[in-house]
């Protein structure tokens, strides 16, 4: 299968590749896909008190498009608010990318990977509001 | 030497023309272009005493009895067709039930299903971890509705050899005919229908340095001789097994190829083997958590085939980042199903594993600079992949992958 050129060069030089700290509570974790199904995904933000993403990382085990997906989703999300960043779908990947139908699930892998890092975020700025409450 | 870009260990898929092969067919193109059928002229006699040249070729690379025991068809996936329907139709009162293996190529598979639902009955014989089948599993399954056993020469994913003599002792005892897709094996390991009992065969030019679209069955004549029902009627080409037009170039490449890899076949694995097993070296020196899919020794596997799981780096993701080099993958990350190779399953490889395995298939015109080459830029690409994979790096932190539960999609 032929790759879109924008694949490639995602894939060739993947942007925001790293880890960061899974315990800092400004950091939201992605963890989605299934080594058994060829896709993971991990995907970090990290959040500053304005509520505005600072930073994103990914690492990616996966195929070109899968990697290509993850790395531009990491793009996208430095800058934005969370509620910005929960609206990336799917389809703006796809369309970004040029991905061909047999490779939407990467896409939609990688919206999977954005929406549980913000839940993860979340779900930890409640926990310790509710343990400091 | 430079090498030259991209570099092809694909030979498992087709293999390039020999130009030996080439120099054969050209005339037959343009200047004897006759119809091997035609009776009344000199055009039609040289077309079917080229053809005639052919078929002894390959007969004699077979050690078939006789050349009449060829039949040229379109290639193996035909040749596998007639194999096993022609079988099925022609002694469907003696019995209704074949044995095959869970790794043949799908030409035999998907006629095997054919057929069952057609009201035969198909056993498929699981085969060890190196993906070789038992002999006693085979012998355990006949029934007394036994017809036809179809087990494979030598698999194109893993290269595992199967025990072709042992299965077919066991088929004479018992009465029941063996096919063997010998396509992948053909002049590369021992195959000798003679001495091997096998009753019907298939081959196919293009994996042996023959031009593509022509293939051959072996028939056996006697001791005992095979029937089969046709499958394509017409003007009762191929002594009514295979009618139409005979494509003659191609049959002359065919056999020319075949005459190659007859005289030179052992020679050229030996130093393929060789090739290969520098390449694994190469690369199990400088990568850890490598496994090797299939069984390894000399006389266990094709030559040419060298099939890894590079754990925590998927196929295909590795396949673009090495584009420079022409292999496959057991990973289906391109295939609608998004199941991994169905061989590596039957071996017992996890479908984890599965989605990270090439298939590196070497050949005749590959060289120890492409090796190297080949060696290097998997070794480099491989390391980068695995800083970029959230496995790597959880397997690394001691964290076991299996124990993650997840979530399937």
């Amino acid at each position: 299968m032929a790759y879109s050129e924008k694949v490639v060069e995602h894939a060739e030089n993947p942007r925001n590749v790293g880890t960061l700290d899974a315990k800092d509570p400004n950091v939201g974790t992605g963890l989605v896909g299934a080594p058994a199904c060829g896709d993971v995904m991990r995907l970090q933000i990290k959040v500053g008190d304005d509520g505005v993403i600072e930073d994103a990382k990914f690492k990616t085990f996966g195929c070109g498009s899968a990697i290509a997906s993850s790395s531009l989703a990491t793009e996208w999300l430095k800058g934005r608010t969370l509620d910005e960043a929960a609206s990336i779908k799917n389809t703006d990947i796809v369309h970004e990318l040029n991905l061909p139908p047999v490779k939407i699930h990467c896409s939609v892998l990688a919206e999977d990977a954005i929406k549980s890092a913000i839940d993860d975020f979340r779900a930890k700025q409640a926990a310790r509001r509710a343990s400091e409450g | 030497m430079a090498i030259k870009l991209p570099v092809y260990m694909d030979y498992h898929a087709t293999t390039p023309m020999d130009p030996r092969v080439l120099d054969a067919m050209l005339p037959y193109f343009t200047e004897r272009f006759g119809n091997a059928a035609s009776r009344s002229h000199r055009f039609g006699w040289e077309a079917d005493e080229a053809v005639g040249v052919a078929r002894e070729q390959v007969a004699r690379l077979l050690n078939a009895d006789r050349p009449e025991e060829i039949v040229f068809t379109s290639g193996a996936t035909e040749s596998d067709n007639l194999a096993i329907k022609g079988v099925a139709e022609f002694y469907r009162d003696r019995g209704n039930h074949i044995i095959t293996t869970r790794i043949e190529h799908k030409a035999v598979l998907d006629t095997c299903k054919r057929l069952e639902k057609q009201g035969f009955e198909v056993t498929y014989l699981e085969v060890s971890k190196d993906g070789v089948v038992d002999p006693d599993d085979l012998r355990r399954a006949i029934t007394d509705k036994t017809i036809l056993a179809s087990v494979m020469l030598a698999n194109n994913e893993i290269g595992s050899v199967q025990p072709i003599a042992a299965i077919g002792a066991i088929c004479k005892e018992r009465g029941v005919l063996l096919h063997c897709d010998a396509v992948q094996g053909v002049g590369k390991v021992p195959f000798d229908v003679k001495a091997m009992g096998v009753d019907l065969a298939s081959v196919t030019a293009h994996k042996m340095y023959g031009p593509k679209g022509v293939g051959a069955l072996y028939v056996r004549r006697s001791k005992p001789r095979v029937r089969l029902t046709a499958q394509m009627d017409g003007g009762g080409h191929e002594r009514g097994m295979r009618s139409g037009t005979l494509n003659v170039p191609s049959i002359v490449g065919f056999g020319r190829a075949a005459e190659i890899a007859r005289l030179e076949g052992r020679e050229e694995s030996a130093r393929v083997a060789k090739m290969r097993d520098r390449l694994r070296d190469k690369l199990f020196a400088e990568l850890d958590d490598l496994f090797i899919n299939g069984a390894w020794g000399d006389d266990a596997r094709l030559p040419g085939n060298l099939n890894v799981s590079f754990a925590y780096v998927e196929g295909e993701g590795l396949m673009m980042a090495i584009k420079d080099v022409a292999v496959s993958s057991g990973s289906a990350c391109t295939s609608a199903s998004l199941e991994p190779s169905y061989v590596l399953r039957a071996v017992g490889v996890d479908e984890e594993l599965a989605h990270t395995s090439i298939r590196f298939g070497l050949g005749r015109f590959n060289t120890d600079e492409e090796v190297d080459f080949v060696g290097d830029l998997v070794t480099q690409k491989v390391k980068k992949l695995r800083d970029l994979s959230p496995l790597y790096e959880m397997a690394k932190a001691g964290i076991d992958i299996k124990s993650i539960e997840w979530v399937a999609h």
